[in-house]
This record gives C-alpha cells, structure tokens and sequence, in this order.
C-alpha cells in the first residue's frame, strides 16, 4: 500500500480548501421517485421532509411518468437489463437502432448515434470532427463538458461574448484561413436560462462558411411549437450540422445522450468518437423507455405547452411579487439576488418552507451574479406554483428585498 | 513604451472580455481571472493576441493563470520574451 500520510493529508487538505471556498457540495437523499413532490433527508440523518421540487431538469415531468416506467419494466422483461458490450462488439440491439431512428426523426436531422450521456457525445464529437488546420469558435458561456471536449480537439480555439453576434463576426473573420470553422453554443444556456440566436448565427454560418453545433440538453423535447428544440424555436430546423442533446433531463431523465446531424458525421463519430468506443452501451431499459417518451412526445404537444402555460404564470407571478429575474421565455427562471450569501440563506429557508431550490455562486456563475435558479417543470401544478411563489414572498420579505432593483441589492448586501 | 503596452492590453481586455455596460473599470493592477473577467477557459484568446501582436510564443506551461492574472503580471511574463 503506498497511500502515504503524505498524500493522505494532501487530498484532505484540498477538501478543506474547498469546504472553506464554500465550493463544498453536499448530496440531499430523496427517498422518493423524481417529481413535483419529493421526500428529502436533509440534513443528513434528520427525518425526511416532504418539499416541492423546484430544481430538477424534469422539465416534462416524464421521470416517473406510468406509461415511462412500464416501457421500461417492458424493455427489461424483453431485452434484459445489461448488454455486458460496447455498441460494436455485441451491444446492439435492434431497439438501439429503433431509437436512433426515432430521435432523427423527432429532431428533424439525417442520423443520430446514442452515447452514453451528453457529456460524453460532447466529449468525442470535436475531435472527431475537427484537426490542427480547424478552429472552434464557441460562445463563452457554454457547458462544462463542451469546454472538456474542446480540450480534447487539436482545432484551435476561439470564444466570442455570450450570445453576441458582432464578436462571434470579427471571430469569423480572424479565422478565415482556416480550413473548417465550427460555432460551438448551447441552446438554451443553464444558468441564465436565455436562448442562443440561433437564426442569426446561422446566417453568419452562412456567410462565412461556418459550420454549426448546439447543444440543445435543455431544450428538447420543449423548446419549440413542437417540442424538437432551440433549433425549432429560432425556426432553423434543418440547418444545424451537429446537435448534441441528453435523455437525462427532459426525456425521461434516466441516462444516456446522442450526436444527430449529418449522417456523415454521426457515421464518423460511430467509427472513431472514443467515449462512444470505449463505453458500455446504453441500457436497453433506458433505451426502451426512450423510445416510449420519443413516442409520447411526437403523439401530442400537451406536455410541453403546459410547461410552457406554467412557466409564463410563474415569471408573471414571480415579478409581480417584486423579484428581479432574469426575463425570457424558458422554464429555468434565474431570480437574481447577486450576494452569494444571500442565495444560500434564502435558499436554506425556503427549504424550510417547503420549496426545494439551489443558490448559484462565483465560480460557477459570473462573480456578483448569485442567484436562485429555479426550474419549472410539466408535473408542477399550479397550486404547487402558487405555493412557490407565496414561500418566496415570505422569505424576499425576510431579507427586505422585495420590489428592490439590483443596485438597491447589492447596497445592502454587497457582491 | 512600458505605458503604451499597459494601454494596450487593458484596451484588449474591455473589448474582448467586458460588455459595454459592465460598469467595472479595469487597470494594471485588477485581479482579471481570479475576479472572472476572464475565465481560464476563455484566456487562450489574450494569449493569441499576446503572440501575434509581440511575435512570440508562449510554451503553455508559462501561460498560467497567475501569469495572467493582471496587467502588471502579463508585462512580467512577456518581459521574458521581449525587451520593453
């Protein structure tokens, strides 16, 4: 055993660091199925409390849906629990294929490859797609696993202004010698809850003979009249060459992702994207399940205009009880409190009152930009809205911040 | 020469990395990554503009976050490279 007091005492030490950066995170034990209601052991060891579910990507409300949960039971019974593979040896199934068939289609693209999550198909995909001679031109503000997956690729780097278009213009244009360019955006960002302008940046693509890639794990399934995503809200089905996206938020929320967008690519990322090489297959109950919710949401669009219906009520609401949010159209709503203290303290209490959120801070938003986000979801009904808002009420009281602008904020409590 | 240098980057830092109505000032001695103006994901573009404007290389294991850490500390670092 060479696990010296040496090393011991470094690994211990970081951990302190982080304890003491306020970066330490603690894991609440739900002893429930996902939903709007929830039982939480929090602290742990304190009994469980039942609190409404304010911050998971449930967006539809279809992690323990019944008809969800019996294709899964149906797809354990038929096609067994573990492939014991990767997909090229012998871990495909034919519902493997069934699917990736059914998310092209859902997604308007030419193929699609399943991975095991997004942040792996985010992970293979530039480096299958890009060399020395490329550029990746990314906006700043997107996921952790797409900065990852830059890493990864040889391509040189560029990154423009969140959502600003003149910046991601003069990127263009600093890169015209390369031989391929990709703009790199998430479609709906997850702390701010805002939408890349996909219409614009498309037609930049265009100009400049650009290629581009989204990924929408926070839209689909929702964003758009018919649920296909940012790429269908900003009405530029069609155009975007590679869209990764995730089955572990809004599609049923158990595991898995995928590449879709020209076949070319998603042929290329079977044949050398290595997460996709190097990992298990996606289970067949999850894969099962899929299918079902891909299946749910191509029948009707009653899922996501409710969460549409549900999210307008709460921002109106929300604003009209004097918070400063951060305006838009998407089920994550930011409310702006700017002090990271603040959040943490107005976080824990409205836990108290039953309303399970989460505060944001420095590092992993913008220093000054604390914040409770909170995310709407398809299975909230409104009373449970109304609940929300009325905790909230209760607890801006508290703090004497309600109706106050972010200036006002920050006089009192600092950044 | 040492003046129009600072100005320099402090001018490349508002534009590139600072919206317009920020609000934050920033001179030689501001904290630039370890206050977020600009994250180290982010960085590799004032390398660029570092190399190309002075016609240098930075081997990537002197480019550290420290290094670029301020105004004050990225003239430290390219006085390595070029006289100034």
């Amino acid at each position: 055993m060479a696990y010296s007091e040496k090393a011991r005492n470094f690994y211990g030490n970081e951990l302190k660091g982080i304890r003491q950066g306020g970066l330490y995170k603690e894991e609440r034990y739900i002893e429930s199925p996902q939903g709007a209601n929830i039982k939480v052991e929090f602290p742990m060891g304190s009994s469980t409390k039942q609190v409404i579910n304010f911050c998971a990507n449930n967006y539809l409300g279809l992690s323990s849906h019944p008809d969800v949960v019996k294709a899964a039971h149906e797809g354990l019974e038929t096609r067994g629990y573990g492939m014991s593979s990767v997909r090229f040896i012998c871990g495909t199934q034919d519902i493997h294929r069934e699917l990736e068939n059914k998310l092209t289609e859902f997604l308007g693209t030419e193929d699609t490859v399943l991975f095991p999550s997004c942040m792996e198909a985010n992970a293979g995909l530039f480096e299958v797609m890009l060399d020395k001679e490329d550029a990746m031109i990314s906006d700043r503000l997107v996921h952790a696993s797409i900065v990852d997956g830059m890493r990864l690729c040889k391509a040189q780097l560029f990154n423009y202004k969140h959502n600003n278009m003149a910046h991601l213009e003069e990127k263009l244009q600093e890169t015209q010698n390369c031989r391929f360019r990709l703009i790199i955006t998430d479609g709906a960002f997850s702390m701010d809850g805002d939408i890349a302008p996909l219409d614009k940046i498309c037609e930049l693509a265009e100009k400049y003979d650009a290629m581009v890639m989204v990924d929408d794990s926070h839209a689909t399934g929702f964003m758009g009249k018919t649920g296909r995503g940012t790429h269908e809200h900003c009405g530029v089905m069609g155009k975007i060459d590679a869209i990764t996206t995730t089955l572990g938020k809004a599609l049923g929320g158990a595991a898995g992702g995928c590449v879709s967008g020209r076949k070319e690519i998603v042929e290329l990322c079977r044949q050398r994207a290595r997460p996709y090489l190097f990992s298990n297959t996606v289970p067949p109950v999850v894969v099962a399940a899929s299918i079902k919710v891909i299946d749910l949401l191509s029948k009707t669009t009653e899922r996501r205009d409710k969460l549409e219906r549900n999210t307008k009520y709460f921002r109106d609401k929300i604003k009209e009880a004097g918070f400063d949010i951060k305006e838009g159209v998407h089920p994550i709503v930011p409310i702006m409190l700017y002090n990271a203290k603040l959040a943490q303290d107005m976080a824990r209490d409205l836990y108290h009152e039953g309303i399970y959120v989460i505060g944001f801070s420095f590092p992993v938003v913008p220093q000054g930009q604390a914040r409770i986000r909170v995310q709407i979801s398809a299975d909230h009904e409104i009373e449970h809205i109304d609940k929300a808002i009325a905790a909230f009420t209760k607890v801006g009281a508290k703090y004497n911040i309600l109706g106050k602008k972010r200036d006002e904020i920050i006089a009192a409590y600092g950044m | 020469m040492a003046e129009d240098i600072k100005k320099l980057i402090i001018d490349y830092v508002k534009k590139e990395y600072l919206e317009e109505d920020s609000g934050i000032d920033v001179n030689e001695n501001t904290k630039l990554i370890s206050s977020g103006i600009v994250d180290s994901f982010s960085m590799v573009s004032l390398k660029m503009f570092l190399e190309k404007k002075f016609s240098i290389k930075i081997p990537d294991e002197k480019a550290t976050p420290e290094a670029f850490d301020s105004v004050n500390n990225i003239i430290n670092l390219l006085k390595e490279y070029v006289k100034l």
